[in-house]
């Protein structure tokens, strides 16, 4: 059960094999027996996990079920979330409860999932490791001494160890992707403007989108068909937008006539040989299946890091402007004044990435640097996502690894931002472009996993759907599970 | 690049004890050397990126539609007082 899709839970649930309380329980007792050796929950309420699951059984004897009736899904601590903390794992949010829940959330609940906890993440969603968090580290489940991959560690450390079936994520340079790939699993960005944002803190609000991470492609299938949908409360979450059956997107057996890009770009130098060997024996598997792989360029590719490392941080100096130590978050203990207040609370709340990302933005839209950083970086990223819309005129799909390195050891990278940054060379573009992307196990190097992303033209996740179902659906990889916590690798 | 690393740093209203700052100003000017290969691009005639998307700002009619909630939006606040947030001394 533990290592159970939800789709295989659902099936036992409507047979009437199991109960939603069962299910919570089981997962709950995991939590208990495993979390310590991880990190990867900073809050769980097994009464308030409990009470969701009898309601959901109780709801299901009445009526028809829901679309995730009874089904445990962990949440990031970054979701706003009634009735608990939400803290996006920051000092600054010590204390702080989130007076409604995020559209994503509402949508969940009303759609019968149980929210078995927060995980955790690195501190507003800023590093690729899960070491910026205030809780402290994630270990992997694969291998404990490495990390689990970021932003969304605990939730990825979660969904491997078998202690959810599921999770939420957020990913705004490769926060769901990165994790998924670098512990096993599947995880799915969706297009910008598919997902509302409203009640997900905010880091970069033009790159930040939510998503599921889970066992199977047809699991993210079922998360996003219920997370997706336009709220007015967001003026970014996009109406009318293009729309199809998610679960039938999924049914994909054969790539016949797909033809998929393989961008010369992302298969370098530097990268682990075993990752670029996994990935392209994963290519030529496509290939028997009925792809075509066709060579292609994206030129501009080795300036999205640095594209990003200007938009990313301009748009987090502006958001976490919020963090005032007035309307909600740590206030420093007696002021002199109004800016002490502002600037010592600051200083106390952040931790050291976080300030840093938020003094490089502040010096990039600062005066006399605008131009040469901000706007440039801005037209660069417009040259990046006219790299997609070329490529695509070629190719329905492109393949590339999700991370060009497998599960570092903790530590390993953090006394050095700029090659903590360089993790996320292979799924960056995807966000300044705005297009859907997913990551899925495709492999392992050095016993740890390796994933294979799968990139689409915007609002054609079904075409991502039907490639990976049907790798999915060729391979094994997606059912190993680590030994160490009662797996089968 | 020689970046004054406190004078940002009051601008993001962060008081950086000198420790901080220190070890903060190397860090920093490395981060902005790297983003200075944007240079090598050339951009001459590319707009820069507004939205991610073609898409027009949506509009909605100009009514009120939320619920007066001060009092639960207020409770996470460090002071409130009859409904006002409360700051030190602003004016004397």
């Amino acid at each position: 059960m533990p290592f159970r899709s939800l789709t295989d839970i659902q099936a036992q649930l409507h047979a009437g094999e199991t109960t939603a309380v069962q299910v919570a329980q089981l997962y709950l007792d995991r939590i208990a027996q495993y979390n310590d050796d991880l990190n990867a929950f900073v809050h769980i309420d097994p009464e308030n996990v409990l009470a969701q699951a009898e309601a959901s059984d109780a709801y299901r004897k009445e009526h028809d079920a829901r679309p995730l009736e009874g089904l445990p899904i962990a949440v990031k601590d970054i979701f706003c979330t009634q009735n608990g903390p939400t803290r996006c794992c920051s000092n600054i949010l010590e204390d702080f409860e989130a007076p409604y829940d995020a559209h994503v959330i509402t949508r969940l609940k009303e759609a019968g999932a149980v929210l078995v906890g927060k995980t955790n993440m690195d501190e507003f969603a800023m590093g690729s490791s899960n070491e910026t968090s205030a809780f402290g580290g994630v270990q992997n489940p694969w291998n404990t001494d490495c990390i689990p991959g970021g932003s969304s560690g605990g939730s990825a450390a979660a969904v491997a160890a078998g202690l959810t079936p599921a999770a939420l994520g957020t990913d705004t340079g490769g926060s769901i992707r990165q994790p998924a790939a670098l512990t096993g699993l599947v995880g799915l960005k969706p297009t910008y403007g598919r997902v509302s944002r409203r009640g997900i803190i905010a880091f970069a609000s033009s790159l930040d989108q939510a998503g599921p991470m889970t066992r199977t492609v047809k699991d993210t299938a079922m998360l996003t068909s219920v997370m997706i949908g336009h709220d007015a409360g967001d003026a970014t979450s996009v109406a009318d937008a293009p729309n199809f059956d998610w679960l039938k997107a999924c049914e994909g057996r054969d790539m016949k006539g797909l033809k998929i890009g393989k961008p010369k770009e992302y298969f370098i130098d530097g990268m682990d040989k075993e990752v670029r060997a996994q990935v392209e024996a994963a290519l030529t598997q496509c290939e028997a299946l009925g792809a075509e792989i066709v060579d292609i360029s994206l030129p501009h590719t080795e300036y999205a890091v640095a594209a990003y490392y200007v938009i990313a941080p301009s748009e987090a100096s502006t958001n976490l402007s919020r963090y005032d130590a007035v309307r909600f978050g740590h206030r420093c203990d007696n002021p002199e004044d109004l800016e002490d207040m502002y600037a010592r609370s600051r200083d106390e709340g952040f931790g050291a990435e976080v300030k840093r990302r938020i003094l490089t933005g502040t010096f990039a839209l600062s005066s006399g640097y605008y131009d040469a950083y901000y706007l440039k970086a801005q037209k660069v990223r417009t040259l990046i996502s006219q790299d997609f819309k070329e490529a695509f005129e070629q190719v329905d799909i492109i393949a590339t690894p999700t991370s060009p390195v497998p599960a570092f050891k903790s530590g390993e990278k953090t006394d050095d931002p700029i090659t903590m940054y360089l993790s996320d060379i292979f799924t960056i573009a995807v966000n300044l472009a705005g297009l859907p992307a997913l990551s899925q196990p495709c492999g392992f190097s050095q016993d740890l996993p390796v994933g294979l992303q799968w990139i689409a033209p915007a609002w054609q996740e079904d075409t991502i759907l039907a490639a990976a179902s049907a790798y999915e659906n060729a391979t094994d990889w997606h059912t190993k599970s680590p030994v160490k916590f009662g797996g089968e690798a | 690049m020689d970046i004054d690393v406190k004078k940002i740093a009051n601008l993001s209203r962060i008081r950086l004890t000198d420790v901080e700052a220190a070890d903060l100003a190397p860090q920093l000017s490395s981060i902005m050397g790297y983003i200075d290969k944007l240079s090598e691009v050339n951009t001459d005639g590319v707009p820069p990126t507004a939205h991610p998307h073609d898409v027009a700002m949506p509009q909605r009619a100009d009514v009120v539609t939320n619920p007066s909630r001060r009092d639960a939006l207020q409770q996470p606040a460090p002071r409130t007082e009859s409904g006002l947030y409360v700051v030190p001394k602003v004016l004397e």
